[in-house]
């Protein structure tokens, strides 16, 4: 049996000083106003990786290059603080929602439309927009349309998501097996996903805490493990403008550890199987937010250059344990 | 619940078991398909039948994909659920895999969060969170 070893997914922290962590902590908050409170660790190790890949000594040095106003590795900084591994059908709950109660009562309600339109805001690097859309070729009757969205702040991972290509390691992760074979052919050593499920979906640059583009009605959001790493005020915002591009009857779903309370009265939980999802609140004296139609005074969809702006996307910081039988 | 282990490492063996016992299960280990059949059934005359049974593709004696044929062809052990855990990565040789009556596949090298990920989908796992918090 021949294994190969997989490469470190995390390098050891080598001791960043307590100004240049706290430099880092508060340019990312400033810049994707995502909260890094408590997690040092974080930091120390992920600019570690970056250091090795710009070729530079230490962490450290990475602040140190940033402190002094390198706009690229402060881009990069953010970028390696926000991006991360996310899995195929992640937490079974949500999906397992879609699939029993949620998409079959879309689909009745929109049988004269026959159209879905379905939004993963800070998607990463796709598995959650492509496992929708494999959701829906198993579900929705054909002939319908549907119109998958995926968002996010880091260009990096759009790209990947777009290429819809994936390591060994990331199809092992949820996937089941007669998903993976119907829909991921193999590409080298990576896999890669058909142009039948890629053409259902389209990426786009978003930064959930601005005002959002024109984006239309969704009928279902999924805005998942994001809203941790912003402070409250900007959750709610988010969570407004969210509201006003979600249809009346729409499904706004949450990672397992978000929530609405205490963000304003304007969501209604609702127990789908096992899992929370929040509806709008119709109930009356509800606050209804305005609609964001029309052209919005940022341009839409396209986000500024990226030297800059090193704005990236809030995704799911954490540390994927070691393979194993790679040694 | 009980679980079968096949792998002609020892290593793997030690892993694969590691990470069943984590979730509950005891497990009985074989070092190529034909020792995994005599232990069926054995386990079969023990009244422990196993849940499941992570099947390596490539061993001496009999490899894991005729394991795999052997076993869907007897129906007393149609309730075995089985899960290739192989190096074994081309698409087609998947396909193989899952047309003879594997039910999951597992790409080595793997986390212990995959796996448990995968029996959880199997429904072998009651809910994956607790388990790998």
């Amino acid at each position: 049996m021949t294994v190969h070893a997989p490469e470190s997914l995390t390098a050891k922290p080598t001791g960043m000083t307590e100004a240049s962590t706290s430099w880092v902590r508060d340019m990312v908050r400033r810049e994707a106003s995502i909260v890094l409170d408590g997690k040092d660790y974080l930091i120390d190790s992920r600019l570690c990786e970056l250091a090795r890949r710009l070729g530079l000594s230490s962490a450290e040095e990475v602040a140190r290059n940033a402190i002094r106003g390198d706009r690229s590795v402060m881009a990069g900084i953010v970028d390696a603080l926000t991006t991360n591994e996310t899995s195929w059908f992640r937490d079974g709950g949500p999906f397992e929602a879609l699939r029993t109660t949620i998409l079959p009562e879309l689909i009745r309600a929109r049988q004269s439309e026959r159209s879905l339109r379905i939004w993963s805001a800070a998607c990463s690097s796709g598995q959650e927009a492509y496992s929708v859309a494999m959701m829906c070729k198993k579900i929705v009757p054909p002939g319908w349309e549907i119109d998958i969205l995926g968002t996010d702040l880091s260009r990096d991972i759009l790209d990947r998501a777009k290429a819809g290509r994936y390591s060994q390691l990331e199809v092992n992760r949820g996937l089941p097996a007669p998903l993976l074979v119907q829909w991921m052919r193999r590409a080298g050593t990576e896999w890669e996903v058909i142009p039948e499920l890629r053409q259902m979906v389209r990426w786009d640059w978003m930064n959930l805490a601005h005002p959002f583009p024109a984006l239309g009605r969704f009928d279902i959001v999924l805005l998942r493990n994001v809203l941790i790493y912003f402070d409250t005020r900007t959750k709610t915002g988010v969570l407004d403008r969210t509201r006003a591009h979600l249809r009346s009857d729409g499904y706004l779903l949450l990672g397992g550890a978000e929530t609405t309370v205490g963000l304003g009265d304007v969501w209604r939980r609702e127990v789908v199987g096992t899992t929370p999802a929040w509806r709008i609140n119709d109930a009356p004296g509800a606050h209804s937010g305005p609609i964001e139609t029309g052209p919005s005074s940022r341009p839409a969809m396209t986000g500024p250059p990226r030297s800059a702006s090193p704005v990236r996307s809030p995704s799911r910081p954490a540390h994927p344990p070691a393979p194993l039988g790679g040694r | 619940m009980h679980a079968l282990v096949i792998d002609d490492s020892r290593t793997m063996r030690r892993i694969v078991s590691s990470v069943l016992a984590r979730v509950g299960f005891t497990c009985v280990e074989a070092e190529h398909g034909e020792e995994a059949l005599a232990k069926l059934e054995d386990m079969t005359a023990a009244g422990t039948l196993p849940a499941i049974a992570t099947i390596d593709w490539n061993m001496p004696v009999m490899n894991g994909l005729t394991f795999v044929t052997r076993v869907r062809a007897d129906t007393r052990w149609r309730d075995v659920t089985l899960m290739m855990v192989t190096t074994e990565s081309e698409h087609g040789q998947i396909v193989r895999a899952l047309a003879a009556g594997a039910h999951e596949y597992v790409l080595k090298p793997f986390t212990a969060e995959d796996m448990i990920s995968k029996l959880s989908m199997l429904g072998l796992v009651e809910t994956s969170a607790e388990v790998m918090a």
